[in-house]
């Protein structure tokens, strides 16, 4: 029996009639099969979507989650944290799974180790970082937004100076968070060339 | 014994002689001014008073109460200088500001190119000067590390009083106000 043969085997096996299990077995236990795989797939992909799992590889919690910790958005006065996919990840469902299939190029880069000591991270820094302005750039900052949203910003409790600049360039449209904010929650790699502000 | 370890037992000789010698003829400190900021901690005798002003005249065997952390004042007044050429004063909080080999963040706002952008008072000239008087693209070496010169003000109490009268009062005193 060669290869060949046992291919189509199961082909037919699965495309022929069933021929002891009822039309409403059939339906029901695809349609409870169906939720569970759905489940399974959700909490698999809700498991992939925390800090702990981003800070479980050496890469991310000896760079960028060390940086985090520094800052305003780890924590603050008010104990709100955002988390590594607040940020990085969509919350949209199908962005979320476009950027979850962009994401396994990253599985590449630890399998072979692109930046597996703090010198080949920072030799590429510039490049990651480059990937993440061009993306909040492009969906105008969306995932800052989703906690910052300027029609619920007062900028009056603002200090004056922001609240110039956040009226006049935010408000107008004509900048995103990212074009002023780059570095808000990590260190920034070298600038030489970046256009700033 | 070794010759060497003769000339080491004879330096250790010297120091010891030096220290104790410095020890007995240095002047007794006293706590002279009263500090401004200071939190009133019982004193046990006049012997262990402290005289670290930072210690804000707690005595030596007390652990001084931490004074609550001071705010940095952020509400964009630019601020008089005191007497000529003092760096002018940061009149807001610069938290987290990145200002690195990589980056400076100060300058993202202070830059000649971005100051009108922003409002910013940019950096004068001079900081794009090299010490030959050469002009730079950016912003000369020497001059990168902002907080070198330029400060934030924070709302706490001066630990020491200050008298400081700079020269345009001297010369030119301000009238009482009559109060």
């Amino acid at each position: 029996m060669t290869w060949r043969d046992r291919i189509l085997g199961i082909w037919r096996l699965f495309n022929s009639p069933s021929r002891h299990h009822s039309l409403m077995f059939l339906t029901l236990g695809g349609f409870i099969a169906g939720i569970v795989f759905w489940g399974a797939f959700n909490t698999t992909l809700e498991a992939t979507n925390t800090e702990t799992f981003c800070t479980s590889c050496h890469e991310m919690k000896n760079n960028v989650f060390a940086e985090l910790k520094s800052t305003i958005h780890y924590s603050n006065r008010s104990g709100v944290r955002a988390t590594c996919p607040d940020c990085h990840v969509p919350h949209q469902w199908t962005s979320k799974i476009a950027r979850k299939m962009q994401a396994s190029k990253e599985v590449w880069g630890k399998l072979f180790g692109t930046i597996d000591t703090r010198e080949k991270f920072l030799n590429h820094r510039r490049e990651l970082a480059e990937h993440e302005w061009a993306r909040l750039k492009a969906n105008d900052s969306l995932e800052c937004r989703n906690c910052h949203n300027y029609s619920a910003m007062d900028i009056t409790r603002q200090s004056p100076r922001a609240g110039a600049i956040h009226e006049r360039h935010l408000l107008s449209g004509d900048k995103t968070c990212i074009d002023c904010h780059k570095g808000i929650a990590h260190q920034l790699p070298d600038m030489a060339g970046v256009p700033q502000g | 014994m070794k010759p060497v370890q003769i000339l080491n037992f004879a330096a250790v000789l010297v120091f010891g002689v030096l220290v104790g010698h410095h020890c007995s003829r240095a002047p007794a400190h006293k706590f002279i001014d009263a500090p401004v900021g200071s939190v009133a901690v019982p004193t046990t005798t006049q012997t262990s008073h402290s005289i670290d002003a930072l210690r804000r005249g707690a005595a030596l065997t007390t652990e001084p109460e931490s004074l609550p952390l001071a705010r940095v004042e952020n509400a964009d007044i630019r601020r008089a200088r005191n007497y000529p050429m003092q760096p002018p004063t940061i009149p807001h909080a610069i938290d987290g500001y990145q200002v690195d080999q990589h980056a400076n963040r100060c300058m993202l706002c202070h830059g000649q190119t971005n100051s009108a952008q922003f409002q910013a008072p940019p950096v004068s000239v001079t900081h794009y000067m090299d010490r030959d008087s050469q002009v730079l693209a950016e912003i000369s070496p020497r001059r990168y590390f902002c907080v070198q010169c330029h400060v934030v003000q924070t709302d706490a109490a001066p630990l020491v009083a200050n008298t400081y009268t700079g020269a345009d009062d001297i010369l030119t005193p301000t009238p009482a106000t009559g109060e």
